[in-house]
């Protein structure tokens, strides 16, 4: 019987801790791109055990699994604890399209009473917490790359990208949190 | 040095707190506080810069950022040179190395002043008309020349050690400006419970309190409050105050660009922070407090060192405690330069005499100035200046004419009134509107939403523009949503006013003068040069301007565009309005490339995409290439070897035993939905209905036009669920291809599209050895040629973790393609690498797979394909799916110039020296005997040495190359013709029995 083959992060051993900040890599995840029209949800929400959000730039949580609005038939599913997404949705019979995505993004975990501000060296969306308000999410730019960016407290920001887009958004954000204010 | 010129008992700057610096090469004390100029006029000297065109000798003007004369070098170490700094501007540090510019071999001593006594040589648009003939030595001679003795400070000439940094920020009211009536616009603003941004260029907010001695906000000094609400402004968490901050570009939809100076201040930046800062704001409401600009006179050799504005002067004095002169005299037509006369005067300085143009200037200031035993000669003008490197002396006469009489002085302060600066609301493509009384542009319509207040918006007392500005704010705050009903109020006066006085030239410098009366100071633009533009022809301000090129420096005319425009108009006889005002631009003042790059340099400046076997391709001594954004292995040289050796040795051992290629870059979109094949179907030429789940097929792509767009292999995993490929570069214009036609030609479709590039590792093990090395690895999976056939694919487990594994061959090879998921393809690799060193097979990179697939024709799109190809041209008819009766291109692929003879097709090129390889790109012709230009038939698309074939081989694109099999063509080339077969695109295993095992 061979090995079974390890993981490697692309951001391993990256992290930063500054006055005010810190980034870290998350934890790996099991990640789930969602795509149902609205007849599916209720089926698709129970399976999941939580309820799709239906409002732009929201989120629902249940644990340690969550499902970020991106578009009206779109959702990110995130299970913290790896849990298969996939054998969840293949369940369930009612249209919908679910691809496993766990791999093809990272997440940077931005945290401090400066994450709104570092996020702001690439993110030209408006992080105050009036206008992104704790639960908030939204894919989005930072700098050159695309993220989904969702704000898990009122100094946690979850940033998602893809995984070749990783070391770049690594590299923008400590450069921004190495400023001094 | 002393520091003879400070005034202990004026000014604000504590004289305790001493700084050394440097002006070319000599040695000066300031204070802390000071900037350059004002440290350099606490030592008496005003000789700072020479003249761009002339080298006249000039000095500091001004006290702000409109300082078109006093531009120095800054010189931090070899690399920070800075150029064009305003010693206005630039705050005092200690240590500061300052340099003057445009001068040889020194200030005081300038050979290129000579060119000061070719003046009339040198007039408007002499580089028009001067220097046509010989036209060649423009380019050699006059050019190189002008631009040696014309110019200002040197560019840095190394790479730019500092960093630089961008925010993006959002606010419901953005003040722009500092001064009386920004604060009060901000205080407003901010106690309604708005978020409010405030930006002021200089270092300390309060703008014209700075000099303006009798002003009282809230019964306190003026500057005092301004100290008191900045601090208050500060400490509350709905306003952010940003200074040595100019706002410089307003841009649509409320969206303006500021940049902070971070450390261009100090002796000593931290190496982490930025030098300057670009913050991009999105305001609900901009309020504009940028005040107003004082202009100069224009008269008979104005441009004397000692020369200055009144409100400068006035500045050093009240805010610096430097006297600017001994002996002052003012030359003014309105009202606020007498208070600087007066402060002076008050202050223990000699002031000799106010020049008012006016003939009854009247009021409480005039009678001030008399009552101090100030000699006001009203109906007089300054007629000409003496002095060579300072005013030393002033002839003044009546206007209506008299006796001439001349003053020793060695100041001369000079005011024609104030220009309100309304750069910013002119950017925001508002409409300014004339003020026939006072002769000035002011904010007409607005076309953004934005308010102006105090001098910018022509509001000159101080009362007024602090109750104007409480109101905008205010108004600002709850038009924007906020809800708290607290109203700020406080009373406000000041000594003096603000006129707009009078624009043009004063007399002496009227029409048929041959004096130089400036203008425009920094591109040395005189009265008679703008007359002289008039004459010539130009009617439009914009050509004047250009012809001139008045207000074309780096300070955008800020002190010289009206006086331009009134002479002109004088000149055509027509009104201001009608001449018509030069469009005011971005930047208000020049904003440095690194603060617009930001971030954006080094490994910022464009991500670099990397692959999970990355690092293993490093270890292992590849060389990498740019595709797109990734960086690809190209080749894995071994033992010295050089490109040839090593892409000849990868294309043998993947061939005789196998090679294993990182695939991870190619594009992929899973495409899921009950309706994936009939999407497919539309998308792709090819029939995809009745392809069997657990099969593969090659699929073309084309355009509307019928022209091939790209192509790769789609698996189908279940009835709904295809593994679409694409090339590496292609992968996001063709998922945005698909998405666009899916939402808009075929929204009725129930399918969905995923990108899942990034998800799986694709590891390609090719040749002969293929499957015995991916053996040991494989679970769940027949892998038998007979279970698993050339182009199909099964899901399982590799290495233990779920896989997609493709048996499909890009070499022409047995092969197969291991998908895993992204972050196990490290581990993967390693695993199959050490396998595959049993069966002796090679890793191999980029270009041996290019040399495989050209060996079996295969093409690559983007190199045998232009955008210009059809599947016919390609020969890839069989991909048409014949019984189709729609999919994209399906009509475009009837136009009669797609099936007509005579279209270029693709075939092979073989050498008749087998040695020879071809250029890519050359082209190729039937007789290369023909007269030049010859009739090009083609062109090559792909070329190279074939270890395999023993031979190079090429593709190329020939006009009926089909029809051309066997027959001799040419590739001239600058070293000879070389000769050709036409042959099939097929170098190797013709009939492919290898890719079958």
């Amino acid at each position: 019987m061979v090995e079974i083959a390890h993981r490697t992060s692309p951001l391993e051993g990256r992290g930063f801790e500054g006055d005010g900040i810190s980034l870290s890599v998350a934890k790996p995840a099991s990640r789930l791109s969602l795509r149902a029209p609205e007849g599916s949800l209720p089926a698709l929400s129970e399976a999941l055990g939580l309820e799709l959000p239906q409002r732009p730039k929201s989120t629902s949580t249940k644990g340690n699994r969550a499902a970020l609005w991106l578009g009206p038939d779109e959702w990110l599913v995130i299970d913290e604890d790896g849990a298969d997404l996939m054998a969840i949705c293949g369940k369930i019979p009612d249209l919908h399209s679910a691809v496993d995505t766990s791999h093809r993004n990272v997440a940077i975990e931005v945290s401090g009473a400066r994450s709104a501000d570092v996020l702001s060296a690439g993110c030209p969306q408006d992080l105050s917490l009036a206008r992104f308000p704790v639960g908030a999410s939204s894919r989005t730019v930072f700098g050159k790359v695309e993220i989904i960016l969702w704000r898990r407290d009122e100094q946690t920001f979850h940033v998602e990208c893809w995984r070749s887009f990783s070391a770049y958004g690594f590299d923008l954000l400590e450069a921004a949190a190495r400023e001094a204010e | 040095m002393t520091q003879a010129f400070r005034i202990p008992s004026a000014g604000r700057l504590d004289t305790g707190r001493t700084l050394d610096f440097t002006f070319d090469g000599k040695s000066f004390t300031g204070l802390e506080g000071d900037t350059l100029a004002s440290a350099l006029l606490a030592n008496g000297v005003h000789l700072t810069g020479r003249s761009f065109k002339y080298h006249r000798p000039r000095g500091i003007l001004s006290a702000g950022a409109e300082e078109p004369n006093a531009l120095v070098g800054i010189h931090r170490d070899e690399a920070r040179r800075t150029p064009n700094v305003r010693t206005t501007i630039q705050e005092l540090y200690a240590g500061l190395t300052a340099v003057s510019q445009n001068r040889w071999p020194s200030l005081s001593f300038d050979v290129g002043a000579i060119s000061n006594l070719g003046a009339p040589f040198f007039s408007a648009g002499f580089y028009y008309k001067t220097f046509m003939w010989p036209r060649a030595a423009w380019e050699r001679l006059y050019e190189p020349v002008i631009r040696r003795t014309a110019g200002l400070g040197v560019a840095p000439d190394k790479p730019d050690p500092d960093h630089y940094s961008n925010r993006f920020a959002h606010c419901d009211v953005l003040v722009i400006g500092g001064g009386a009536a920004g604060l009060a616009a901000a205080l407003a603003a901010a106690e309604k419970g708005a978020s409010v941004i405030i930006a002021d260029e200089q270092a300390a907010l309060g703008g014209s309190l700075r000099f303006e001695s009798g002003a009282e906000i809230d019964g306190r000094p003026g500057w005092e409050w301004a100290q008191e609400t900045k601090t208050a402004l500060r400490a509350r968490d709905n306003v952010r105050v940003l200074t040595r901050t100019t706002g410089f570009g307003y841009y649509a939809h409320n969206m303006l660009g500021l940049v902070e100076r971070l450390t261009d201040h100090l002796a000593e930046p931290s190496p982490e922070a930025p030098r300057e800062r670009l913050w991009q704001v999105r305001a609900k409401r901009v309020v504009l407090a940028t005040g107003a600009i004082e202009r100069h006179m224009v008269f008979p050799d104005n441009d004397r060192p000692g020369v200055m504005l009144a409100s400068a002067a006035r500045t050093y004095l009240n805010h610096y405690g430097v006297a600017v002169g001994r002996k002052v005299s003012v030359y003014t037509a309105e009202d606020s330069a007498y208070a600087a006369a007066i402060d002076l005067k008050k202050s223990g300085t000699d002031v000799l005499a106010i020049v008012d143009l006016r003939t009854d200037p009247e009021g409480a200031l005039v009678e001030q100035a008399r009552s101090l035993g100030i000699d006001v000669f009203a109906g007089h003008a300054v007629t000409g200046t003496e002095g060579r490197l300072r005013v030393r002396r002033v002839s003044i006469s009546p206007v209506s004419g008299g006796p001439r009489r001349e003053l020793e002085i060695d100041t001369l302060l000079t005011s024609s009134g104030w220009t309100p600066a309304v750069h910013l609301f002119s950017q925001s493509r508002g409409k300014l509107a004339f003020d026939e009384e006072n002769q000035r542009f002011l904010p007409g319509e607005y076309v953004q939403d934005a308010v102006s207040v105090g001098a910018c918006n022509g509001t000159s007392d101080l009362a007024e523009t602090v109750a104007e500005s409480l109101r905008a704010g205010e108004t600002a705050a709850k038009e924007t949503g906020a809800k708290k009903r607290k109203t700020v109020k406080f009373e406000a006066q000041a000594s003096e006013d603000w006129s707009s006085g009078m624009a043009g030239a004063a007399p002496g410098a009227k029409s048929g003068s041959k004096a130089m009366a400036f203008v425009d100071f920094q591109h040395d633009v005189t009265a008679k040069d703008i007359r002289q533009a008039v004459r010539e022809g130009m009617r439009s301000i914009e050509h004047v301007k250009r012809f001139t090129t008045t207000g074309m420096a780096t300070d955008q005319g800020k002190t010289s565009n009206i006086h331009g425009l009134a002479i002109a108009s004088e000149m055509l006889g027509k009104p201001i309005p009608q001449v018509g005002l030069t469009t005011f631009r971005s930047p208000y003042t020049p904003v440095t490339f690194g603060a617009l790059v930001g971030h954006g340099r080094g490994k910022l400046f464009e991500p670099t995409r990397r692959t999970p076997i990355h690092s293993w391709a490093e270890a292992h001594g590849a060389a990498f290439e740019p595709v797109g954004q990734w960086e690809r292995a190209w080749y894995f040289p071994q033992n010295g070897e050089d490109m040839h050796a090593a892409v000849a040795r990868e294309c043998h051992t993947t061939r005789q035993a196998a090679g294993i290629f990182d695939a991870t870059t190619l594009g992929k979109i899973e495409v899921v939905g009950p309706d994936a094949a009939r999407f497919m179907e539309l998308m792709y030429t090819n029939p995809w209905q009745k392809l069997a789940v657990g099969r593969c097929r090659y699929g073309v792509m084309l355009r509307e036009d019928g022209f091939i767009y790209d192509d790769g292999v789609v698996g189908r995993l279940a009835e709904d669920r295809f593994h679409v490929t694409t090339t590496t570069g292609g992968a996001p214009r063709v998922l945005n291809h698909m998405e666009d036609y899916l939402q808009t030609e075929f929204p009725e479709l129930k399918v969905w599209l995923t990108s899942t590039s990034e998800q799986w590792a694709v590891i390609a093990v090719q040749g002969p050895k293929s499957r015995d090395i991916i053996a040991p690895f494989v679970e769940d999976i027949d892998i038998s040629d007979e279970a698993m056939p050339h182009m199909s694919v099964r899901e399982g487990r590799v290495c233990g973790v779920p896989a997609r594994l493709f048996r499909l061959s890009f070499t022409g090879e047995r092969g197969f393609e291991i998908n895993v998921p992204a972050d196990y393809g490290l581990s993967v690799w390693e695993a199959v690498w050490a396998e595959g060193q049993k069966y002796g097979a090679c890793a191999y990179g980029t270009e041996t797979m290019h040399v495989l697939r050209a060996e079996k024709g295969l093409i690559i799109i983007g190199q045998e394909t232009d955008g210009t190809v059809t599947p016919d041209d390609a020969g890839l008819n069989w991909a048409i799916g014949k019984k189709k009766t729609d999919f994209v291109g399906i009509r475009g692929l009837q136009r009669p110039d797609l099936v007509a003879k005579g279209r270029k097709q693709l075939v092979g090129l073989k050498t008749t020296d087998p040695k020879t390889v071809l250029e890519e790109g050359a082209q190729v012709v039937a007789d290369p005997d023909q007269p030049v230009p010859m009739k090009m038939i083609g062109h090559v698309t792909s070329s190279y040495w074939s270890e395999n074939c023993g031979h190079s081989i090429a593709l190329a694109l020939i006009e009926d190359g089909r029809e051309r099999m066997g027959e001799k063509l040419f590739v001239p080339m600058p070293d000879g013709v070389i000769e050709v077969e036409v042959t099939s695109t097929v170098f190797f295993d013709p009939d492919g029995e290898r890719t079958n095992g």
